[in-house]
């Protein structure tokens, strides 16, 4: 039962009962992606209203779990008025929190580090400090930091900022994180 | 060989040890018993005793399986109908007394209406190719119903676009069952083919296929039926359904993966061109042309997963001997005693309700989604499905994004759907919060 409140903790609850910044697609919107993970069924739509390289207004649209919920409203509320370079930074830092997502392995190297089950490689040892760092620099958004215990839960609470980058620097393709 | 000798040279490979007919589990279900010849039972997930309730995505496998591969890598392995040596020859013999072995769980008449396939998807496929692919023609109609799983659907889509063909789909009502005046009406001039599954993957519901196919054959029309989920609970007899197609897979009735069949009516499979080429399929090969080999042969090109037929025959025997009767008794009781135990809970909604229904519970808890019920349950040890089931159009006729499966099968206990009621009330104890 303490292990699920790492993954649903009071926040996460919360954004998801009440995600901010949805659903809404703000006036003048000028960047949209479309994040879908057709295995499980997540599914959003970030749009962003960006000038002189500042997110001016942000918001969501869709579907999905708690987790996947959660991390978009969590990720309207921190990039709201900042520098697409710090959006940017913040995305980096999310990734690396839920090390190993793109390749998959990483994830359970961190897990494994942590709860001392099995040898962990120094490359697995050394993701999950870089997790610890990265953790350091997310504030608020350190909650999402419990979904790395669950492998396959980490697409889900991805899903919504690779979808934001997709809108910033994105070709307009559907994002996946499956 | 010929697949002709293979019924005499029945399954000598294909149980080890499966259970006898009689004894004490033929009185009255033992459950204990059998689940102690599964080993990946008998331990615990996150903490908890693993109550494994996602039969219908797979299901765990008896130690009669799992020997019966042993035994073929450890002593039979070999190519089959190549080879003049010994172990060629015990493979052969293996191979096709496995096919007999599904030959008599099917009812089919004869070995060469069995062909062996990857599972239900290519099984579909391969009719979809070679027998829908040539007669289909622009405007011509592929019957199908909004319960089927995307195998069903997707093999009939690409046909169609190749042809100019169009699907047509039997709706359903609000309790998951096929509107059966609809589909009468549906049948039309241009209906070329019905695929339809025996049993709903997504909700459960048992489709009436054998009115079905009766009302198609008074028009002409051939059906295919997917018996995926209709194998582990259902006994299935070709020549009284009177189906043309019949498919199921292997790993859902307690056999390995990547091995199913495919029957078909030797008429309709001798009409049909090959659907893959290579070895084994033949009968003649030059570079100016090739012929093929008789049925089923035809059908298998390539070394085929002989491993996993003799695995097939294994599960087979092992289901044969519990009986798939005393099986279906057992899971209906499962299957009722988690409708009333998930009735009781509040906010939890069954979706799926019809009156002929196998063994599995579908539904949704208001204010919770389907993946983190999923998830909850897990950390209890309690594995279920949660998703499309890779069923949309189901999902979509109920306006839900997905739906939490728990699937029974013959090795569930009653304190298993327990523990499923108590795990569901602690997935509303953390959403509470």
């Amino acid at each position: 039962m303490s292990d699920l409140r790492d993954l649903y903790e009071e926040v996460i609850l919360d954004h998801n009962r009440h995600p901010r910044n949805y659903p809404k697609n703000p006036a003048g919107a000028n960047r949209h992606a479309h994040g879908f993970n057709p295995l499980c069924g997540d599914e959003v739509q970030v749009h962003l209203r960006v000038a002189d390289d500042v997110v001016r207004d942000v918001g969501f649209e869709g579907q999905g779990c708690a987790i996947c919920m959660a991390s978009a409203s969590l990720m309207t509320q921190a990039i709201m008025d900042r520098p697409v370079a710090e959006a940017d930074a913040l995305f980096e830092a999310v990734r690396e929190v839920l090390a190993g997502e793109e390749g998959g392995g990483g994830a359970r190297s961190a897990r494994s580090a942590r709860s001392g089950r099995g040898a962990v490689a120094a490359p697995g040892g050394a993701t999950a400090e870089a997790g610890a760092e990265a953790a350091g620099r997310l504030g608020k958004l350190a909650v999402l930091a419990g979904v790395r215990e669950y492998p396959m839960r980490v697409k889900c609470a991805t899903l919504a900022w690779h979808t934001m980058r997709a809108a910033l620097h994105g070709a307009g393709e559907t994002v996946t994180t499956e | 060989m010929s697949p002709d000798t293979a019924s005499s040279s029945a399954s000598s490979a294909s149980a080890p040890s499966a259970p006898a007919p009689s004894g004490p589990a033929a009185a009255g279900y033992d459950v204990e018993r059998v689940r102690a010849d599964f080993p990946a039972l008998h331990q615990s997930a996150h903490g908890h005793p693993l109550a494994y309730l996602d039969n219908g995505a797979t299901t765990q496998k008896p130690r009669a399986v799992i020997d019966a591969e042993v035994h073929f890598y450890e002593h039979d392995c070999a190519n089959v109908h190549r080879g003049v040596h010994a172990l060629s020859e015990r493979a052969t013999r293996a191979f096709d007394g496995a096919r007999a072995a599904v030959q008599r769980f099917l009812g089919a008449p004869s070995p060469r209406e069995v062909v062996f396939v990857r599972g239900v998807t290519e099984a579909i496929n391969l009719v979809a190719h070679s027998y829908a692919r040539p007669r289909l023609r622009e405007g011509d109609e592929i019957l199908l119903t909004q319960l089927e799983h995307h195998a069903n659907i997707v093999p009939w889509q690409l046909a169609a676009r190749e042809t100019g063909a169009v699907l047509k789909v039997v709706p359903c009502n609000d309790r998951g069952e096929l509107l059966f005046e609809e589909y009468l009406r549906l049948l039309g001039p241009r209906t070329r083919i019905v695929g339809v599954g025996h049993v709903s993957n997504a909700l459960g519901t048992v489709n009436p296929v054998r009115a079905m196919i009766e009302a198609a054959h008074a028009q002409g029309v051939p059906v295919l039926v997917d018996g995926a989920q209709a194998a582990p609970h259902v006994r299935i007899d070709v020549q009284a359904l009177d189906c043309d197609f019949y498919a199921f897979s292997g790993h859902k009735v307690y056999g390995p993966t990547g091995i199913g069949a495919l029957y078909g009516k030797e008429t309709l499979l001798d009409a049909m061109p090959p659907y893959q080429g290579g070895g084994e399929m033949i009968r003649r090969v030059t570079f100016q042309e090739s012929t093929w080999a008789a049925l089923p042969m035809k059908f298998e090109a390539g070394t085929p997963n002989v491993a996993g037929a003799v695995g097939l025959a294994a599960a087979i025997a092992y289901v044969e001997a519990l009986g798939l009767e005393r099986i279906a008794a057992h899971e209906h009781t499962l299957l009722e005693a988690a409708t009333a135990a998930l009735a009781d809970l509040p906010g939890l909604r069954i979706v799926g309700t019809a009156r002929d229904k196998a063994s599995l519970v579908s539904f949704v808890l208001e204010g919770v989604h389907p993946h983190d019920v999923g998830t909850i349950l897990d950390r209890q040890g309690i594995a279920v499905r949660a998703g499309h089931h890779c069923a949309m159009p189901v999902m979509e006729r109920f306006g839900l994004p997905a739906t939490t499966r728990a699937s029974f099968g013959l090795y569930n206990t009653l304190a298993e759907v327990e523990a499923l009621a108590a795990g569901l009330r602690k997935v509303r104890e953390v959403f509470a919060r």
